[in-house]
């Protein structure tokens, strides 16, 4: 790629040539390029990939197309602290699909402090294996 | 409620006549309808205190410039508001201005003003290095001042309060009937639906760009006021003492041009524009700042639009004949005091004296307190004080060691003081202390001053406002959002 | 996190760090190391940690800690680092003068107005945010414009909101960030506005803050008025020419009640000038050594008061060697003065630092004026090293080493990037 375009990344709405047969397209995070990458599905089942410069976007292709995750922050209430919203984050990422639902879970808690760095304030959330972290210690003010 | 006066605008004039009211046993009340005093056309005007020379012969206009100016020093006296005998400079750039710089002086030596002079290119450029060389003579005058107009506004009306005169705020007057005693005023009180009634023998109209519609009330009009625009911008704090005294270009029929103000608190301003606007028309411009920056590049070229750091628009109130509407109407006891455009903030305490000789004439009795208080306290201003004033001050009470603005340097105790003497909002902390006019714009110390309103004035943070009325600044969590 | 109060200021420190962010803290790290003994750090949040407490997302500390972190848990580590390296922090405190003599007045809750003397200096203020009044967006001035920096506070540590329905000025990651952290509240983000040709922040901040949540970008466009007479009513947004300037002829209304602007940070150099530092036009900052000293003796400077970064990895390790220098500057330990100038050559904006040595190694950060891929690092004539890719928004940093230094004898270096064809020989 020897243009640098960087414009938002979005081309078109992904073509459907057949209903088995389409092209998804997706910008690539893993370095500044940002490489237009697209990924041609038939049946169910990824045919090629394009456009990527290197092994990092192809994989990080065949991830977003598969199965995106994303890692959630938000805060959550808190009473008797410094502030009264603690930073939260799930301690790996969780289907993309989840993110809303996550957040909506999180925004219905209420904490007490003190709180510790690392401590759950949701296990396993929503079922995805992953627990939501306090991101910081919130002693008692 | 019964009053003898009722001033309606709480603007610098109707400040002042209100602060001279306050002398005399009488009940006055200053109807407002915004929520502090000082937030319409005076907070937004250019602070200076004419020398006195620039208005024309036998005007109303110039006959009160010079006499208030002179009245200013024992205002600030009395009431410590930040103001400063700066000295102004009117440049000459050819033969034909330099002609109308000696008019200008002529003009301003009949009428007594001290100290005007010439000065040629080398003096300027001793003086005012940064002023352009393309001047080819400049008319000094050190009668000339700064002012922060917002300032006084406060001070006045808290000397006022002081001595008696009441202040009716967030109140918009609906109409006015003559009544058997004097005058039936119906008010609202901010977004209420039913009117409350204010009767009162005497009115004053000091309504700025809406006192044609007031005057028209009772019939006591006969005069439409228009509004001119003003665009005014403000430099970084870096730029202090780049030009010492307030520059003027040499004057127009409409205008007195862009220039170069060095305001009280250092900050250089440039400006104002002059435009026809709507009476609610108070947005900046494209226009207008390529406008400004270009006139004061004029008379500094090292100016730059890289150093600004806010902008703001004023609105002067504009009679058919361009003079002061000042003094008895055609309703006994109705007394004028409209137009008041530049110079004045300058004529106020001048403007005052004649709307209570008018007062007066119209029947008022006016007999002095003995108890008259001029004075108010001086407000703390923690960057100003010595270190030996800013230990004492801060071994008294530690909340003037915390710092809320730290671009102005303004402390918790100031902000506290500045809620205690009126301060409902987020610009009524801004205009009494400064904090929030630094260059970072409110960024720092804009949460702070939220939590001292909001601790103060016992409000949630949600209900803290910019102004009144609907300028809110933050909104609740949103129910099982997102 | 909350450090405890000192509870006496003593009236001379061996080294004084102004700022307690990540710059700050990493500094007095420093200075401890290099053998300053009373080190103290005076901040003027009721906490340690700067601008990451209100940075909840992650991003942060890759380099440095080894692992992702969020901007919350890259400042706890921090502030226990410095802690551990008994460093002295002051907090709710505010440096209201620093003299030429390394005398400082600060004012502070706990103590009241005090003076301190240091044997160093280390200034880590950080940045401020550009605001509207910087570009004079003309309009109405409502309630509802405020800074990106501004909003962030706001929701992430105040738990209010600033609106309901936001447009925000600047592609910038600030902005892109608020834009996914306002949606995930439910207010409502109408668009992000873009006055270049480009965006300006990290890919996966345009994939996970905009594309995730179907938030438009639109590139060379800018907003050209402020509507509203107490609140935000709506903003008119207008295409540019190459030249920015506006179409009005194609501008249009957005209704909305809230302005984010996003359009860069400055360094924050108030005590900079109180003290007469020399500082670079292109930064803003002041001009620094290779120890990062700045034009007066015994004042040291790092972190975005230097000059803006992008990764806080960054602003550690150059803050670490700051505060290295100031303890070697306290404890009488001479610096030997640097004697290689590197001056910005074609599209490298600028270098910090500016100066270096040629007997240590130094990391060496830029910045270039245009994106170029794939591009060469050139240093004057004695070194140079291919670069996949470079862009305006993400600092390029040079480890020099002395050996790339062997045989040169000049006073002066040239650093240049330019782009190369594809496949050649690099």
């Amino acid at each position: 790629m020897s243009e640098e375009r960087r414009d938002d990344g979005r081309e078109a709405a992904d073509a459907r040539v057949d209903v088995d047969h389409h092209v998804s397209h997706y910008l690539c995070i893993g370095c500044p390029l940002g490489c237009r990458l697209e990924v041609e599905e038939e049946a169910g089942e990824i045919v090629e990939i394009r456009g990527q410069s290197c092994k990092k976007g192809e994989v990080f292709a065949r991830q977003e197309h598969t199965d995106p995750r994303r890692v959630v922050t938000t805060t959550v209430a808190i009473d008797g602290g410094l502030w009264s919203r603690l930073p939260v984050k799930t301690a790996g990422d969780v289907p993309k699909g989840a993110v809303v639902d996550v957040c909506r879970l999180l925004h219905e808690l209420r904490l007490e402090a003190p709180v510790t760095i690392g401590q759950v304030v949701a296990a396993d959330v929503l079922g995805t294996g992953v627990d939501v972290v306090a991101s910081r210690d919130m002693p008692r003010a | 409620m019964r009053y003898d006066v009722a001033v309606i605008g709480g603007g610098v004039i109707g400040c002042a006549i209100a602060r001279e009211l306050s002398r005399y046993r009488l009940r006055a009340v200053v109807i407002e309808r915004e929520c502090e005093v000082g937030l319409g056309t005076s907070k937004a005007n250019s602070g200076i205190i004419h020398a006195g020379h620039h208005g024309a012969e036998g005007t109303l206009k110039g006959e009160l410039e010079w006499r208030g100016n002179q009245m200013w020093d024992a205002l600030a006296d009395d009431l410590h508001f930040g103001f400063r005998r700066v000295g102004d400079l009117t440049c000459a750039f050819d033969e034909d201005q330099r002609a109308t710089l000696r008019q200008i002086m002529e003009q301003g030596q009949r009428r007594g003003v001290p100290g005007l002079e010439l000065w040629g290119p080398e003096r300027l450029r001793r003086e005012e290095p940064h002023l352009s060389h393309d001047i080819v003579e400049a008319l000094y005058a050190p009668t000339a001042g700064v002012v922060n107009p917002y300032e006084a506004c406060f001070m006045l009306a808290e000397s006022a309060v002081r001595n008696g005169v009441d202040l009716a705020l967030e109140r918009t007057v609906r109409g006015i009937r003559r009544s058997e005693k004097g005058f039936d005023i119906d008010v609202v009180f901010g977004d209420a639906a039913a009117p409350e009634l204010i009767k009162a023998r005497f009115v004053v109209d000091a309504a700025g760009l809406h006192a044609d519609a007031i005057a028209d009330m009772v019939d006591a009009g006969g005069f439409r006021i228009r509004a001119r625009k003003g665009e005014e911008y403000l430099l970084d704090k870096r730029l202090v003492g780049y030009v010492k005294r307030i520059v003027f270009p040499c004057p127009t029929p409409t205008s007195k041009g862009i220039l170069v103000i060095p305001t009280y608190d250092g900050t250089l301003m440039v400006g104002p524009t002059a435009t026809w606007a709507e009476k609610d028309d108070l947005a900046t411009t494209a226009a207008g700042s390529a406008e400004v920056f270009a006139g004061a590049r004029k008379l500094a070229p090292g100016i730059s639009e890289k150093d600004c750091i806010a902008e703001f628009a004023g609105l002067r109130a504009v009679s058919d004949t361009e003079e002061f509407i000042l003094g008895p109407s055609r309703v006994a006891g109705f007394v004028l005091a409209a137009g008041m455009q530049s110079p004045a903030l300058t004529a106020a305490p001048a403007v005052a004296t004649v709307v209570l000789d008018a007062l007066r004439d119209d029947g008022l009795e006016l007999v002095a307190k003995d108890d008259f208080e001029p004075k108010v306290p001086a407000p703390v201003r923690f960057a100003e004080l010595s270190h030996a004033e800013q230990r004492s001050l801060v071994a008294r009470d530690p909340a003037y060691a915390r710092l809320v603005c730290r671009c102005e340097i303004v402390t918790e105790g100031e902000v506290r003081d500045a809620i205690e003497r009126g301060a409902r909002t987020l610009d009524g902390i801004k205009f009494r202390t400064r904090a929030g006019m630094g260059r970072c714009q409110g960024g720092f110390c804009t949460w702070g001053c939220m939590e001292l309103l909001h601790e103060r004035l016992g409000i949630p943070m949600t209900a803290v406002t910019k102004r009144g009325g609907d300028s809110w600044v933050a909104m609740e969590r949103l129910e099982g959002a997102p | 996190m909350i450090t405890p109060r000192p509870a006496h200021l003593q009236p001379r420190y061996d080294v004084v760090v102004v700022g307690g962010g990540p710059a700050g803290l990493a500094a007095a790290v420093g200075a401890r190391e290099s053998g300053a003994e009373r080190v103290l750090v005076i901040d003027r949040e009721p906490e340690a940690g700067g601008i990451l407490q209100q940075c909840i997302h992650p991003g942060f500390g890759l380099h440095h800690f080894g692992e992702e972190l969020t901007g919350p848990e890259y400042a706890q580590r921090a502030i226990v680092q410095t802690l551990e390296h008994d460093v002295d922090v002051l907090s709710s405190a505010y440096v209201l003068d620093v003299a030429t003599d390394r005398r400082l007045k600060v004012t502070s809750r706990d103590h009241g107005v005090a003076f301190l003397d240091a044997g160093a200096v280390v200034l880590a203020m950080g940045a401020r945010e550009r605001t509207r009044g910087a570009i004079r967006i003309p309009g109405d001035r409502p309630a509802g414009v405020m800074t990106a920096g501004f909003a962030q506070k706001l929701v992430n540590l105040g738990g209010v909101l600033p609106g309901r329905r936001a447009v925000i000025l600047g592609s910038g990651d600030i902005g892109l960030i608020m834009a996914r952290r306002l949606v995930l509240e439910g207010v409502e983000v109408e668009g992000v506005y873009e006055l270049m040709p480009h965006a300006n922040g990290l890919n996966r901040n345009i994939v996970q803050c905009l594309h995730d949540y179907d938030i438009p970008l639109h590139l060379s466009t800018t907003v050209v008025h402020v509507h509203g007479g107490e609140r935000v009513q709506k903003v008119t947004v207008a295409p540019v020419d190459d030249a920015y300037r506006p179409d009005l002829g194609r501008a249009r209304d957005v209704p909305c009640d809230t302005l984010l602007v996003s359009i860069g940070l400055i360094p924050d150099n108030e005590l900079a000038h109180r003290l007469g530092l020399r500082l670079d036009p292109v930064t803003t900052g002041p001009v620094v050594t290779s120890t990062m000293e700045t034009t007066r003796d015994g004042v040291f400077a790092c972190g975005n008061v230097v000059h803006i970064h992008d990764l806080v990895d960054y602003v550690s390790q150059e803050s670490m060697l700051a505060g290295r220098g100031a303890g070697a500057y306290a404890t009488g330990t001479p610096t030997p003065p640097d004697n290689v100038r590197l001056t910005p050559g074609e599209n490298v904006r600028y270098c910090v630092p500016p100066t270096i040595t040629t007997d240590r190694e130094h990391t060496v950060y830029m910045r270039v004026s245009k994106p170029m891929a794939p591009c060469t690092l050139h240093l004057g004539d004695v070194y140079q090293r291919p670069l996949r890719y470079v862009f305006p928004g993400e600092m390029v940093t040079l480890k020099v080493r002395p050996r790339f230094l062997e045989g040169f004898h000049g006073g002066s270096l040239t650093v240049s990037i330019v782009p190369r064809e594809e496949g050649g020989s690099a």
